[in-house]
């Protein structure tokens, strides 16, 4: 629990508009250790987003230092932080993001082949694990349209897991779910959290940040809350009690039936 | 990436579109057929002519007699004729870079058979005639030497004179009027057919010179003297040699114009190639503006494609992707369309050559090079149109693409 996957220190991020300057991120000081579940919490505008596209390699930091599983990754070159986003990171967007008419198994596997260390042998297989994984070996040539949005999402998750990533980092991952799915979702987090993956969930639902082991709160660009939460919810917990309840409802529904 | 996932990758999106993608290859497709059809089509005819030239004769030189002037005014060639027998012997003898050499005495009288007549050209000529013209003959003999010395009167009929007076039979061995002259056939010509000006060359009774001076045109004259130079590229100088001869023949002063003419089919054979290569060249470059239009129309819908699947490019960048990944992606899918669009050109193209040449009655060939050049072309294509909207869609950022909307 203690060796630290991400390391930065006064990261800041200025963009021009024309000729004034936005500052979207003002110094933003964060350690996260391995096997964490961290929530990072944040109204729209807070810089939330920015920060999570540094953490994610999508964008560079304007000032300060970003060290990723003791890899420095500002100053990096495009194509650098390519193949890093490649080899250590796995991302779960709000908006799923499959490739439109491609099946499950190909979205999952798209990942290893854009691996340039040569590691993956038979990607095919890799990517099927992968689905079984997240409980979908049963639509492995299911199109993203013939799915569920739940289902989308599992297969984004598993797209993010194929390629064994020390972090995964989630952008409102229930976003676009119901209120049941989203939980499914979050049980699913945790299961891999348990099985030692580190994971970083972008939301502005208390709700979601409520199976978190720690939350952040972003404000301004800036870290105004970090705190440990004691007793994290259980989802799959959550998950069981809403089906007590639903079979609690149909029964007494069949009751007054009768 | 591996070669092989990128091409599944690029042919996978390909076919997602089917309807667009064959659309987009019909550019491709029209252009690199109609590039071949023209050049099947030139290049038919070229060989055509090549065979027709080909037909007049091995190595062929004429010489004719020339032009002369009276009070200034030219009289036009072979007005002033002293072409003589003893011009073609001399050549026969004193030339060292010709084969054979033969004189042609020109007359023409009516062949008269028990059954018809017929106008016809006589030419009285040696025993090279046969293969300066390379020419056979397909029933009885050439007449020899012999026949020639002796003066006897002894004919070789062309294949339309038989086809007229004699259909059916052979007519070796049957006697003849030439004019009033009574001739025993010893021989038919092979077919040879028209000569690119429309000329029946069969339409001709070959008799032997000395006969044909004698006895039927009664002038000393020659109409002209053909030689065969040895080969090919002995032409230019034979054809010096017979000019020096001739002049010495002739008495000419030096200074002094040639009374005579000395030609050859080079000028002829390269002036008609010349133009239809010309043509050829003219109608592939119109055939290949539409390639160029189908490359346009190639680079149009790469660069709706890059648009519309920026959220794609966004993903997969997300995960990995380089710049050049996404690059080398979008220049495979417009080479793989194009090189595609390319081979069924070729294929529509040979067809319709093929069934232009049967229906027109043309000769077409396709020559190896044309099928290679289309299809390198039309890959060239694909790298050319394809590799700005393919640039674009590497140089898109990450974040925006998967924003993008």
């Amino acid at each position: 629990m203690s060796t630290p996957v991400i390391e930065i220190s006064g990261v800041k991020k200025v963009y021009r508009m024309g000729e004034t300057e936005v500052f979207a991120l003002r110094g933003v000081d964060l350690t996260v250790n391995a096997g964490e579940l961290l929530a990072v919490m944040g109204s729209s505008g807070s810089g939330k987003s920015t920060l999570m596209n540094i953490l994610g390699c999508l964008d560079i930091p304007t000032a300060g230092s970003y060290v990723l599983d003791g890899i420095r990754v500002d100053g990096m070159s495009r194509n650098d932080l390519a193949d890093l986003r490649n080899r250590k990171l796995g991302f779960v967007f709000q908006g799923f993001n499959l490739l439109p008419r491609t099946s499950a198994v190909e979205n999952v596997e798209l990942p290893l082949l854009y691996d340039r260390t040569g590691r993956w042998t038979n990607t095919r297989a890799l990517a099927v694990q992968a689905l079984e994984r997240v409980g979908l070996g049963a639509r492995l040539e299911h199109q993203p349209s013939e799915l569920s949005g739940g289902q989308q999402q599992r297969v984004a998750i598993a797209r993010a897991l194929v390629t064994q990533p020390t972090l995964l980092l989630a952008d409102e991952p229930t976003g676009n779910l119901d209120s049941r799915t989203s939980i499914e979702v979050m049980a699913l987090f945790q299961a891999l959290n348990e099985q030692g993956i580190t994971v970083i969930i972008v939301t502005h639902e208390p709700d979601i940040a409520r199976y978190a082991h720690r939350v952040i709160d972003v404000r301004d660009g800036q870290i105004m809350k970090d705190h440990a939460v004691a007793a994290p919810r259980r989802a799959a917990d959550d998950v069981a009690a809403l089906d007590a309840e639903a079979a609690e409802l149909t029964a007494g529904e069949t009751k007054e039936a009768a | 990436m591996k070669t092989k996932s990128l091409l599944a990758m690029a042919t996978g999106s390909i076919l997602k579109n089917k309807m667009r993608t064959m659309l987009t290859m019909l550019g491709i497709v029209i252009g690199v057929g109609a590039v071949i059809v023209m050049v099947a089509v030139g290049n038919g005819a070229q060989t055509q002519i090549e065979a027709q030239i080909k037909n007049l004769g091995t190595n062929l030189i004429v010489i004719t007699p020339g032009s002369t002037a009276a009070g200034g005014a030219s009289q036009g060639a072979q007005t002033f004729n002293r072409l003589t027998i003893a011009d073609a012997d001399k050549i026969k003898s004193d030339a060292t870079l010709l084969s054979a050499v033969s004189p042609v005495i020109v007359t023409r009288t009516q062949v008269i058979t028990g059954k018809g007549n017929w106008r016809t050209e006589i030419n009285g000529v040696s025993t090279d005639y046969l293969t300066i013209r390379d020419w056979n003959v397909t029933s009885g003999a050439l007449f020899s030497d012999d026949d020639v010395n002796a003066k006897r009167k002894v004919a070789v009929l062309g294949a339309t004179i038989v086809n007229n007076l004699f259909p059916d039979t052979d007519p070796v061995g049957s006697q003849i009027q030439l004019g009033h002259v009574p001739f025993t056939v010893i021989g038919v010509l092979a077919a040879k057919g028209q000569t690119s000006s429309g000329v029946d060359q069969d339409d001709v009774v070959l008799v032997p010179y000395t006969t044909a001076q004698d006895r039927l045109s009664g002038v000393t004259f020659l109409g002209q003297i053909l030689a065969s130079a040895q080969s090919p590229k002995d032409m230019v100088a034979a054809q010096d040699e017979i000019r020096g001869i001739m002049r010495e023949s002739h008495g000419l002063l030096s200074g002094g114009a040639d009374d005579f003419t000395v030609r050859d089919q080079t000028a002829i054979a390269q002036a008609a190639t010349s133009t239809t290569s010309v043509m050829t060249g003219l109608l592939a470059a119109i055939a290949s503006i539409s390639l160029v239009v189908g490359g346009i129309g190639i680079m149009n819908i790469m660069l709706v494609s890059v648009t519309e699947r920026t959220r794609e490019i966004g993903i997969r960048m997300a995960v990995g992707a380089r710049g050049s990944d996404v690059l080398t992606q979008f220049l495979v899918e417009s080479v793989v369309m194009s090189l595609l669009g390319g081979v069924v050109g070729l294929a529509i193209g040979f067809g319709g050559a093929a069934i232009l040449g049967h229906v027109m009655g043309w000769s077409t060939s396709t020559p190896l090079i044309a099928v290679f050049a289309a299809v390198g072309f039309s890959a060239a294509v694909g790298v050319f149109f394809g590799y700005y909207p393919a640039r674009k869609a590497a140089a898109l950022d990450p974040i925006q693409a998967l924003r993008y909307e």
